[in-house]
């Protein structure tokens, strides 16, 4: 692996620059309230201080994206046929996310187990992956809504990360992580990092005990199911939430999508669109059934997905990255930590199942 | 409340579309890898059928409270077919349409060349998912036995948008088609075994292929019973099979109507009932059911005061799906996924799964 380097402050934008002209770089920046991840232009001022408001999840699944275009024809000789023809259409774009933090880049970890599995994978989602690099920001301030040190993750960890930079005095050391970061340190802006690899590691090291004690949620995918019929507990721990979806749209781990077609006349594209379990249509069925019928419901899948029916497919991985944005930006303060707590922490009422 | 209280009828299309998101994201400069319709297509296909991939998830057997039972589908094998692009449907072509009932319509479809449909394996029990593009995608059981290689039958139920837009199709129309998915009845398991099919309505469609399945290889499997029940007989589909049923010695069937009707010659009454009067023995034996969720409570009832246990009833559920290859997260019971570790399960299985059917 490539030697660390040291990034100074003053060169910080010539040396985005200089990546930039190589691939496409989305960096964190201000836009009203918010932080989000927009293309690097020369004399964009990076916001490297802030978790972004929305995290990097759109640049390897986006929002909405084409499946394919299908085109019905016409046959011209036999005016009873129409034949259609499909265009699968997959663009993946170079692109290198530059000031994400650990938790956002840990999100595609938990991606990659379910898209790139082992039964079906996803050619979007893998093609966007293979083109994508991931320069981390280790955190060395937290927020009180983070908790990726209690989800298996941590402020410095390099899980998913192709370059990991840790804040220095007046600039970063910058270390590769991955081979494919590693070109991105052969650049003249960037000096050799020396003795400052090593107060690096010291900083991260100390980053995580600043958090407090995790919490040991691994208990929580056995307790999860033993609540599971208690109503009473999810009726309470939702009773606050408004369905919003907030949630699962800035969530680096909510993968869950729908696939609709838009068309006009003879032609037109299936598009595969994040989708919010949080929302009553999401399981709604046909004949007018649903399993998910309440918030309650609902509430419990979403928490129930994430620390025990993933973390039971996964290995024990939790599908949580510990970013705290569902809390942060959840508009009544629905705290998923809170609930799982509980859950774990709940006496079960005496009733059996039947 | 039952899990399987609640089941839905398995062929019922489960996907009401959204309405029509308009999204921001700009349209691609160019499409990538262009795939013609049907016959190069499924040529180029049937050319990566040896790329097959049966790499199972294992993992997906570990319920966290699971007290290991029998998994009804042994494998959760790859259809290479879907294995470059799960997303990408083949072409096929609307090759005869039956109008089952006033809101039943039977599609058959031949997939790309005859070689294709000479190659299409599948289980009995497995499900497709049907395309009208501009309209959506939704998963029907392929009802015509993987021993019959003209063509694939579904019978569709409109209820919703998709559906509506498939009921417009006639002989000659193209449909998207994704299909096998899913893991389909235990057939294997099964021989020797007596067999007592119960359907009701539209529930009859899963059934279908497997009995047709198991009269295409009637000596692996002991006694067969058929007990199937409609409203009336207007809303008995494949009616004009019925008479071969009746007729045939191997074979036993029973129809039923919910009440009365001039000039039915058949049972009336309600399907559990007929059930007991049939006095299927659970010695060796096996019970398949489909129907509404009413049905199914009652029948599963039925089939408990005959004494069948658990794991000799074997149902077929529906659940709203989307991309049918287990990563769009909808279908999910805890962590089992329907489109990819059922639609088929034994009620003993569903047993095991959270409440949430």
């Amino acid at each position: 692996m490539a030697e660390a380097k040291y990034l100074h402050h003053d060169k910080l934008s010539a040396w985005l620059e200089e990546v930039a002209g190589k691939m496409r770089v989305l960096a964190p920046v201000r836009q009203g309230d918010a932080v989000v991840f927009a293309p690097y232009a020369s004399g964009v001022q990076v916001e490297m201080d802030k978790q972004a408001t929305t995290p990097p999840k759109g640049v390897v699944f986006p929002a909405s994206e084409e499946l394919l275009r299908y085109d019905y024809q016409k046959n011209p000789e036999q005016p009873g046929q129409v034949d259609v023809e499909l265009l699968p259409v997959i663009q993946p774009e170079p692109t290198l996310v530059f000031g994400c933090r650990s938790c956002d880049a840990r999100g595609f970890v938990i991606f990659d187990r379910v898209y790139a599995g082992q039964t079906y994978k996803d050619p979007y989602y893998l093609a966007r992956r293979e083109a994508t690099l991931f320069a981390v920001i280790a955190c060395l301030r937290h927020d009180i809504t983070c908790f990726c040190h209690s989800v298996g993750g941590g402020p410095g960890d390099a899980q998913g990360a192709d370059l990991l930079l840790t804040p220095i005095e007046d600039g970063y050391v910058v270390e590769a992580v991955s081979e494919r970061g590693a070109p991105l340190l052969d650049s003249p802006l960037l000096e050799p990092a020396r003795d400052k690899v090593e107060q690096a590691q010291t900083l991260r090291d100390k980053a995580p005990r600043n958090m407090g004690n995790p919490t040991d949620f691994a208990p929580a995918r056995d307790k999860l199911m033993a609540v599971f019929d208690d109503m009473d507990f999810w009726e309470d721990v939702s009773a606050k939430c408004i369905s919003c979806g907030a949630c699962t749209y800035l969530c680096p781990t909510c993968y869950c999508f729908n696939i609709t077609d838009e068309g006009a006349g003879l032609s037109g594209r299936r598009v595969r669109s994040w989708d919010n379990c949080m929302s009553s249509q999401f399981t709604f069925e046909a004949s007018g059934h649903n399993p998910r019928p309440t918030k309650a419901h609902r509430l419990k899948n979403r928490v129930g997905h994430k620390f025990s029916y993933y973390p039971a497919l996964h290995d024990g991985l939790i599908s949580c990255c510990g970013c705290g944005r569902c809390i942060k930006s959840c508009p009544v303060s629905v705290d998923i930590r809170e609930i799982v707590v509980r859950a774990m922490g709940h006496a079960l009422p005496a009733k059996d199942k039947d | 409340m039952t899990p399987a209280s609640t089941k839905k009828n398995a062929t019922a299309p489960a996907a009401k579309k959204n309405p029509a998101k308009k999204t921001g994201s700009k349209p691609a400069k160019s499409t990538a890898k262009a795939q013609k319709t049907a016959e190069p297509r499924a040529a180029k296909k049937t050319s990566k059928a040896s790329a097959k991939d049966s790499a199972k998830k294992t993992a997906a057997q570990a319920i966290p409270k699971s007290s290991a039972k029998t998994p009804v589908a042994a494998a959760r094998p790859i259809n290479p077919h879907l294995a470059a692009n799960p997303y990408l449907p083949e072409i096929g072509t609307i090759i005869e349409t039956i109008q089952e009932t006033h809101n039943i319509k039977t599609f058959r479809i031949k997939l790309g060349s005859d070689e294709r449909m000479q190659n299409f394996a599948f289980s009995p029990g497995q499900v497709g998912q049907l395309s009208v593009f501009g309209a959506g995608e939704a998963t029907f059981v392929i009802n015509s036995p993987p021993t019959r290689k003209d063509y694939l039958q579904f019978s569709v139920m409109r209820v919703g948008e998709v559906t509506a837009r498939l009921h417009t199709l006639s002989a000659g129309d193209r449909v998207g088609v994704r299909a096998p998915l899913g893991n389909g009845f235990p057939i294997e398991s099964m021989q020797g075994k007596d067999i007592v099919f119960i359907g009701g309505g539209i529930g009859m469609a899963p059934l279908r292929t497997l009995l047709l399945y198991m009269l295409d290889n009637r000596d692996d499997y002991g006694k067969i019973r058929v007990l199937y029940g409609a409203r009336s007989p207007q809303d008995m589909a494949f009616s004009y099979e019925l008479p071969e049923w009746l007729e045939r010695t191997d074979m036993e069937t029973v129809l039923t109507i919910d009440r009365e009707a001039e000039g039915w010659e058949h049972q009336v009454g309600l399907i559990p009932n007929v059930l007991l009067e049939m006095t299927p023995t659970p010695d060796n034996a096996v019970a398949v059911t489909c129907g509404p969720p009413i049905m199914i409570k009652f029948t599963l009832q039925a089939l408990k005061k005959l004494g069948f246990q658990d794991d000799q009833i074997i149902t077929t559920l529906e659940k709203r799906m989307k991309c049918g290859v287990g990563l769009c997260g909808r279908c999910n019971i805890g962590t089992k996924y329907v489109c990819v570790d059922g639609p088929v399960f034994t009620y003993a299985q569903l047993r095991e799964l959270p409440n949430e059917l």
